[in-house]
């Protein structure tokens, strides 16, 4: 329910912003943190800022400004909200002017994480831009001498229905004026029947600003008397600074050598000085032993799991157990990944002892605000972040240490600053997807229907753990998050990675289920449907197997098909892949993906298609070849020598499917379908060949393994 | 140490005093105030800060200032003729091979050296010529489908 506001009692105290509050003309939008209901999902209890917010100002020439606090990291939020905009208001899209992630400027936001922009932010922008057309309508009766009934609002005008040549634009209506409304949550946004821009595939509205160079990355602010720094990094998490000697980078015309606390920069009006810089000083560290690596891990991870917590459950375990013909019992392993944007984490910091202003790489604004005003001992309203374009963030942008060091750097020298992180940096201060365990035991019953599951998950977090089969007897427990844990589990961070935990239990639900499926003797895909009852993860099996020209067979069937599903960010997705495998050195080759999603309203189908498609991309990657190999804190892969991501000539023929369901409301687009390529190569790598892999990546060494144990 | 370097960058001949073993990603990035070029990996492993000289590929962390002395080097910002975007420019933008769009001035530009030596590769010899060029937001069959429509064009096809 959206809370009502009324106008006349609204005491908002004056704070900042002054632009939008005092001075800018035009029809403004703003709601109150009374209206957070808008955002549906976003509600945590964090402190939420008290003072207002502007999501939209229709101002000179007509143009339409939307302010989000969200950001563009080449998930199309800049083309996609400002198709919602467009429709809700009656304007033509290039009348939208976006304006991401300003923290000045644009309503407060956690951040641009779990594909909540469009399902949650969305509702909430079209809700103002549906109430700011009623605004412009009840202006246009009186100023056309009407009744609001009698008008038609297109492309930025409002004119008689009856008479077309008697009309107003928006420009006319808000000229020289200011109109203050409030979000009073009693207007309709429109019925898909009404979309003219919405559910309408559009271009990239920032691709010319891209393929010409023009487009402005954090790394591309340049501030006079800035000093770009290079950080020096231990060789090992958890290795402390022994002996140190900067008087090799002294030396060096220019450089300045900042040393405080545990902090080592060097700095240099140009980003490869410095580096030169950083590459002379000498120092030892201590290192502590390492007592885990890539192999040991999973052991250590089932030593130090904390008591489960049970997630679902349902029926009677034991009695489902006795009642199974037999039991099979599965362990998944999945290694650390990491997230490898192009773009190296990077912050600029402008500070002038009273205030600062920061242009990161940060998948979290706000947040990147307050965590600069915390290390420059200022007051949040004293920070402005400004978001550049984001070379990518998949989750990995989101904790600000760049931002940290970028402050704590513009402090001490006094000058504007720079921190760009190299790739080794990258690699070093990387949130990884955690390694993580999963333990299934599942029976099926005389019927050879499933009727016994009892799932543990250890690290990779609770989303996607819960299964959605018809299972009489189960049990869902996770061990252990990915937030939160205890130091001692992980020997370095870890963090949110594209669809967090869900590629993990969807790898391990959906190989476990082909398992089950074989077993019984049947079709893969019939064997899900059979246990299936929800209609949305029913039909996306079905558009993909159809497109696929899927056949019934059971695996291993030798065609090297496999299929899984699953649901993330409330899309139901399903997957079907096909690969050769190359028995001799345990190659696998992905020829073609076929993918079908049900995401409700979809708001930009191209922009939806592009996701789908880096999904099942970037998840080649964590399928087959992608994973941090380390010792202790020492992590092996720095670069994209041998940490392998997708190249073009991995990639398959790609098919995505999404399936029309514009009456329902609009789910997450930027994740589900990476969500189900681990197990759809793994199911179709036993069907090609019945190797049955169970731990991610699915490198040739354990394809040929698993190829020897099926003999 | 310091010398005087001419070469042509994006169709106009300069004359710059610098080290000349910098590397000409940070001579473009700070010296020139080009940053359409970007730094990805500084080993000459993901492709983009990919810059022509002479009509070729190169990467530009990995060559010095001083090997392009007296050469034609053309970065993103040059690719255009004033207004007029390049073929594969025009191409990426009507294929959205593009999302991040930080690969993107590498990515188009391996593709225009492709096209310069070859005007009509086919898809093999594009996947092989753009293979050592990383995306990671997985924008890789479209940006194979913008060259080959952009190889058409050139051709007076399309």
């Amino acid at each position: 329910m959206i809370e009502r506001l009324d106008i006349s009692t609204q005491t908002v105290s004056i704070s900042r912003r002054d632009f939008l509050k005092l001075s800018a003309t035009g029809l403004i939008v703003f709601f109150t943190t009374g209206d957070l209901a808008l955002f549906t999902g976003e509600v945590d209890s964090a402190p939420l800022p008290s003072d207002f917010n502007a999501f939209l100002r229709i101002g000179e020439k007509g143009m339409v400004q939307c302010f989000t606090g969200k950001i563009e990291m080449g998930q199309g939020v800049v083309t996609s909200l400002a198709q919602m905009l467009a429709d809700e208001l009656d304007v033509a899209f290039e009348q939208i002017e976006m304006v991401l992630g300003d923290t000045d400027l644009c309503p407060y936001d956690r951040g641009t994480y779990g594909s909540l922009t469009t399902r949650s932010f969305g509702p909430a922008l079209r809700q103002a831009g549906a109430e700011a057309r009623a605004v412009l309508l009840e202006l246009a009766a009186k100023h056309l001498d009407t009744a609001v009934a009698d008008l038609v609002a297109e492309r930025g005008e409002i004119f008689i229905r009856q008479r077309p040549q008697r009309r107003v634009s928006y420009q006319e209506l808000t000229e020289g004026t200011r109109i203050e409304h409030y979000v009073s949550g009693t207007v309709q946004p429109k019925s898909p029947g009404e979309f003219k821009v919405m559910n309408r595939a559009r271009l990239r509205s920032d691709a010319l600003e891209k393929v010409t160079g023009e487009a402005e990355y954090a790394a591309d602010i340049r501030l006079p008397d800035m000093l770009c720094a290079r950080i020096l990094r231990p060789p090992a998490h958890g290795a402390t600074l022994r002996t140190l000697d900067t008087s090799g980078a002294e030396s060096i015309p220019g450089v300045r050598v900042v040393h405080d606390g545990e902090l080592v920069a060097v700095l240099h009006e140009k980003w490869d000085m410095a580096d030169i810089a950083l590459q002379r000083i000498r120092a030892t560290f201590d290192e502590p032993e390492p007592h885990v690596d890539t192999d040991s891990i999973f052991a250590h991870l089932l030593e130090v799991a904390p008591s489960p917590s049970t997630l679902a459950a349902g029926g009677n375990l034991a009695q489902g157990e006795r009642q199974s013909q037999s039991v099979v019992e599965s362990t998944y392993h999945d290694g650390y990944v990491a997230h490898a944007p192009m773009e190296p984490h990077t912050a600029t910091v402008h500070y002038d002892g009273d205030s600062a202003t920061v242009w990161p790489s940060s998948q979290t604004p706000f947040p990147a605000r307050d965590e600069a005003a915390r290390t420059l001992g200022l007051p949040a309203e004293k920070v402005r972040v400004i978001s550049p374009y984001l070379g990518g963030g998949f989750g990995g942008k989101t904790r600000n240490l760049q931002v940290q060091e970028a402050a704590r750097l513009a402090k001490l020298t006094g000058k504007p600053v720079q921190v760009a992180w190299s790739r080794e940096d990258e690699f070093f201060h990387d949130s990884f997807r955690p390694a993580a365990v999963i333990q299934i035991r599942s029976g099926l019953d005389k019927n050879r229907y499933l009727n016994f599951w009892d799932y543990h998950v250890y690290f990779a977090g609770d989303r996607g753990a819960e299964q959605f089969y018809d299972i009489a007897h189960h049990r869902t427990s996770s061990h252990g998050g990915i937030w939160g844990v205890s130091s001692g589990i992980h020997p370095f961070a870890v963090g949110a990675w594209r669809a967090p935990a869900n590629n993990t239990n969807t790898f391990a639900r959906e190989s476990q289920i082909d398992i089950m499926a074989a077993q019984a003797g049947t079709d893969p895909l019939d064997f899900r449907q059979s246990h299936l009852q929800n209609r949305s993860l029913k039909g996306v099996l079905t558009a993909a197997a159809k497109r696929f020209g899927w056949k019934a067979a059971p695996a291993p069937s030798g065609l090297g098909r496999g299929i899984a599903c699953g649901v993330d960010a409330g899309t139901w997705v399903a997957t079907v892949a096909e690969v050769e495998v190359d028995k001799t050195s345990g190659t696998v080759r992905v020829t073609r993906v076929v993918c079908a999603q049900d995401m409700g309203l979809c708001v930009n189908p191209e922009g939806a298609a592009i996701q789908m498609e880096g999904c099942i991309t970037m998840g080649l990657g964590y399928a087959l070849s992608e994973e941090i190999r380390f010792s202790g804190g020492t992590i092996h892969d720095n670069n994209f020598d041998t940490y392998e991501i997708p190249r073009f000539s991995w990639l398959p023929k790609i098919e995505t499917v999404i399936v029309d369901n514009v009456d329902s409301p609009p789910q997450g687009g930027g994740e589900p379908a990476i969500i189900t390529m681990g197990g759809a190569i793994a199911n179709a790598i036993f069907d090609a060949c019945g190797a049955r892999c169970y731990r991610l990546p699915m490198t040739p060494t354990r394809v040929k393994a698993a190829l020897a144990v099926s003999g | 140490m310091n010398e005087t370097i001419r070469f042509t960058l994006n169709n106009t001949p300069i004359t710059i005093t610098v080290d000349r073993e910098r590397p000409l990603l940070w001579v473009i990035r700070h010296d020139l105030a080009l940053t359409g070029t970007k730094y990805g990996c500084g080993q000459g492993l993901c492709g983009s800060c990919t810059v022509l000289v002479d009509g070729t590929a190169v990467r530009s962390c990995q060559a010095t200032v001083g090997e392009v002395a007296d050469s034609e080097v053309l970065t993103i910002e040059g690719l255009a003729a004033g207004n007029d975007l390049h073929p594969v420019q025009q191409s990426f933008v009507e294929h959205d091979a593009l999302q991040c769009g930080y690969c993107t001035p590498g990515m188009i530009l391996q593709a225009a050296s492709l096209l310069n030596r070859n005007p009509t590769p086919g898809r093999a010899e594009i996947i092989d010529t753009m293979e050592n060029n990383l995306c990671r937001c997985g924008a890789h069959n479209r940006i194979v489908r913008a060259i080959e429509a952009a190889a058409e064009k050139l051709n007076g096809g399309g």
